[in-house]
């Protein structure tokens, strides 16, 4: 039985020269779990809205064909009619938030059906049980961090218990271990309470191994409607960008078939004989060095630093220390990664670094500028034309001239990012250094791609580059160094490989595959162990 | 400052109760200019937030108010010019001709900013003890549209406060932008205006998929029965209402500033004080039933 149903569906937002949706025919059945995969802008956002009734209802538009949720037709039937049967999530958990209580807010919509209280209270408890948020029932939505406010949004959107939930990548502003932890949530709705789910997501890695279906969009088309790994096979075709690193080790090596998950990788290569043992390997790895207490005044390569901080602390009045005497250098040219959990200080040394906050004991000396692109590029923007906010010579070195009549927020994410990274490096004075807080959250692995190439450019004309990110992919792409903070504190500092090869969480994806084998980090790194081991046994 | 519940006579009794305390609290601000009923009223009102948990939401709150009080105060000496008793004589200042300032005028003035003072810190109280979730229940079963607008007002509120603070870290991390340019004040304006528009269509979006377009009304009956904290709390209201219509009938704490000052501080005015602290105090007397809330 068909749970949603899209019947040669096209849209074009109102105002829009080209449709964001175009011909588009997909079902869903109750139960099933597809993925929604695509570049930026493909249309899954809208498909999504589309299928909420936030298309055409809320946003206005042109629209032809036919959608059904749970058997009612979005022409005639709204986003309120449509929440019965369809809870939605968009991206954003500060937005997805109305009240001010987390019960308030899962009785808000039981509320809006006219439910009886002893119902509304029933479904809430039922919900908060479901979705495990029953301790954060009387906290204050306020208070809550972004993973549990989208785990509150989710329980909004489910606490009429609707058969189908639509997800328009909820992840993309949660941090990776909030992430996983909604991905698994929603696996669990859909195992054992039969929930259909349509979750659009860019990191595919991480919900793959969960999916019946996965669906790429290109252009607002449907490219491709197939089980993981035929999707995988596809990809490997069509859509490079799409591929997981696990797959792209996999095409790498020339290894079949491409795996939907770690574990399924891990399976392949035992099956090939390729795996090692993973005592062997831990034996091989030396352990990753401890940051020095007092990192020496002279710069690791003896020359000028670009930026040196001393025993820098933060100490707030009245709470504990964010930081508590972190030594660091930065040379000219050198690609560093910060990494660590949330809350760990890695915002906050960035800004004691650019100079935007100042510490209550220590000191930071930088060689020149220091640009900071902070997490939120839109935050930028504050002019009508892409072309009025930086100048003609920083576009180019983002590669953005040809959209300097745009309006900046008419961008993609991906190319936001460029622009203000183009705004922060555009100053009469070439910056030292430029500081990057979590610039790949939403972005999609192409964007990832393009960001990495530019901060070789700039690395390579001599800027050092630091980079706070819980992406271990990118961290890999970008870093000859990794740097691990935790309370404050750098607990370690050692080159890239070491750090990200032998580690569960602070990992790629290529090294949990491979155990940490041979300290690859990325699907080429891996690839190329893999095949030198292939022709070994074949050559002996 | 944000509504948060606590253990307290005023967070139990529900939302339409406490905040008819707080409104009664106001009203009698408004009602009274004399020093020593505002005196009690903010004692009243201080104390009252210091047992409901919310002392510090109070204190943060008097810190802004101080400031406007004081320019209260300031404007009524300077402007107003009645009164007989001229303490000083200023001479004549362009456009606003002799300026002489008056005893009465620089007193009542400062009553004034004392009731500015008084009124912020009881809305404050207010603000601090209602759940504004459950006052949009009640409001949804007068008016939809009005409902729709506070919630919004309410959710946007720490939304925009969080993004302000982030666009100006990020305007301070633009190395071209000089923020004393009048162009560029309209841009950042403009720009800060744009992204809360693009927010309040989140939040709207958010509302459509919460089913509140289609916001049936809710049964009536069936609530809980009032608790002993409504009844006290709802009572402490009245009384303190009580109060305020007594003192305006029968001309207590009267305050006749021009052209002598006239200030009532008899044992009326001192009976007025202590019953408005006693009434407004007595429902946290008990608290059998706070601490399971």
């Amino acid at each position: 039985m068909s749970t949603l149903t899209f019947e040669r569906f096209s849209y074009t937002y109102a105002g829009a020269d080209t449709p964001s949706l175009r011909e588009v025919s997909l079902h869903v059945d109750a139960g099933e779990f597809v993925v929604l995969a695509g570049l930026s802008a493909s249309g899954k956002s809208t498909l999504l809205r589309a299928a909420s009734g936030l298309v055409p209802h809320f946003h206005g538009g042109v629209a032809a064909g036919r959608v059904l949720v749970g058997g009612l037709d979005t022409r005639e039937h709204g986003p309120g009619d449509l929440a019965a049967v369809a809870g939605t999530l968009l991206q954003d958990p500060e937005t997805q938030v109305v009240m001010t209580t987390v019960r308030a807010e899962l009785a808000f919509p039981l509320e809006n059906r006219g439910l009886a209280p002893a119902a509304v209270a029933r479904g809430v408890e039922e919900v908060a049980l479901a979705l495990g948020i029953a301790e954060l029932l009387e906290r204050s939505t306020h208070e809550l961090s972004g993973g549990e406010l989208q785990r509150v949004a989710l329980g909004a959107a489910l606490a009429g218990r609707p058969p189908l939930v639509l997800l328009d990548e909820p992840t993309s502003q949660l941090d990776p271990v909030a992430g996983d932890e909604l991905v698994w949530l929603l696996r669990r709705l859909n195992e054992e309470w039969g929930t259909a789910v349509v979750l659009a997501e860019h990191r595919l890695e991480r919900c793959l191994g969960h999916a019946d279906r996965v669906v790429v969009l290109e252009d607002g088309a449907v490219a491709c409607d197939a089980p993981p790994r035929a999707m995988l096979e596809w990809a490997a075709e069509r859509a490079p960008a799409l591929q997981t690193p696990s797959a792209r080790l996999f095409v790498r090596a020339g290894l079949r078939p491409l795996p939907a998950g770690v574990k399924e990788a891990r399976a392949t290569l035992r099956s090939h004989g390729l795996a090692r043992d993973p005592v062997a390997i831990a034996e091989s790895i030396p352990p990753p060095a401890a940051a020095p207490r007092r990192r020496p005044w002279a710069s690791r390569a003896g020359g000028v630093a670009a930026i040196r901080a001393r025993g820098i602390w933060q100490e707030p009045a009245g709470t504990r220390a964010i930081l508590r005497g972190v030594d660091l250098t930065l040379v000219p040219g050198e690609r560093v990664a910060l990494m660590g959990r949330n809350g760990a200080g890695k915002s906050t040394l960035l800004r004691h670094l650019s100079g935007l906050q100042r510490p209550t004991r220590g000191r930071v000396e930088a060689a020149g500028r220091v640009a900071l692109l902070l997490q939120n590029p839109g935050d930028y923007l504050i002019h009508e034309r892409v072309g009025d906010e930086a100048t003609p010579a920083a576009l180019d070195l983002v590669g953005l001239t040809e959209l300097a009549d745009r309006h900046p927020r008419d961008l993609s994410g991906g190319e936001r990012q460029r622009l203000a990274l183009a705004i922060v490096m555009d100053a009469g004075e070439p910056a030292v250094a430029l500081l990057l807080d979590e610039p790949t959250r939403g972005m999609d692995r192409a964007a990832k791609g393009e960001l990495a190439d530019r901060l070789d450019v700039l690395a390579a004309g001599g800027t050092a580059v630091l980079v706070a990110t819980h992406d271990a992919e990118f961290a890999a792409a970008v870093a000859d160094r990794v740097i691990l903070l935790a309370d404050g504190h750098a607990i370690a500092d050692a080159p890239a490989p070491e750090i990200l090869s032998g580690g569960w969480h602070f990992a790629t994806e290529t090294a949990r595959v491979l155990g940490g084998d041979g300290q690859a980090l990325t699907p080429e790194q891996g690839g190329a162990l893999l095949r030198s081991r292939m022709t070994i046994e074949v050559h002996p | 400052m944000i509504y948060r519940r606590r253990a307290s006579a005023l967070h139990v009794a529900r939302a339409g109760i406490a905040a008819a305390y707080g409104m009664a609290l106001v009203l009698l601000a408004l009602c009274f200019t004399n020093p020593l009923a505002l005196g009690a009223i903010a004692v009243a009102a201080g104390a009252a937030a210091v047992l409901a948990g919310v002392g510090s939401d109070l204190a943060r709150a008097a810190r802004f108010a101080v400031p406007l009080a004081i320019l209260v105060a300031l404007v009524n000496a300077l402007v107003v010019r009645e009164g007989l008793t001229v303490v000083v004589r200023v001479g004549e200042v362009p456009p606003f001709g002799q300026i002489d300032i008056t005893l009465e005028a620089a007193v009542y003035g400062l009553l004034l900013g004392l009731r500015v003072l008084v009124i912020v810190l009881c809305a404050a109280l207010l603000t601090a003890t209602v759940d504004p979730d459950e006052v949009l229940r009640g409001m949804r079963r007068v008016s939809l549209r009005s409902a729709l607008t506070a919630s919004l007002a309410t959710r946007m509120v720490p939304v925009l406060a969080r993004d302000a603070r982030r666009m100006e870290q990020a305007r301070r991390c633009r190395p071209d932008v000089d923020l004393r340019t009048r162009s560029t004040q309209l841009a950042v304006v403009r720009a800060v205006t744009t992204g809360a528009l693009e927010r309040a269509v989140d939040v709207a979006a958010t509302l459509e998929l919460r089913g509140y377009a289609i916001a049936r009304r809710p049964p009536r009956g069936g609530g809980a029965p009032f608790s002993r904290h409504d009844l006290s709390v709802g009572c402490a209201a009245l009384g303190l209402l009580a109060l305020g219509a007594w003192g305006l009938a029968a001309g207590v704490a009267r305050v006749d500033p021009y052209p002598r000052l006239a200030l009532g501080t008899g044992s009326r005015e001192i009976v007025l004080a202590v019953l408005i602290v006693v009434v407004a105090l007595v429902p946290f007397l008990s608290r059998r039933g706070v601490q399971r809330a």
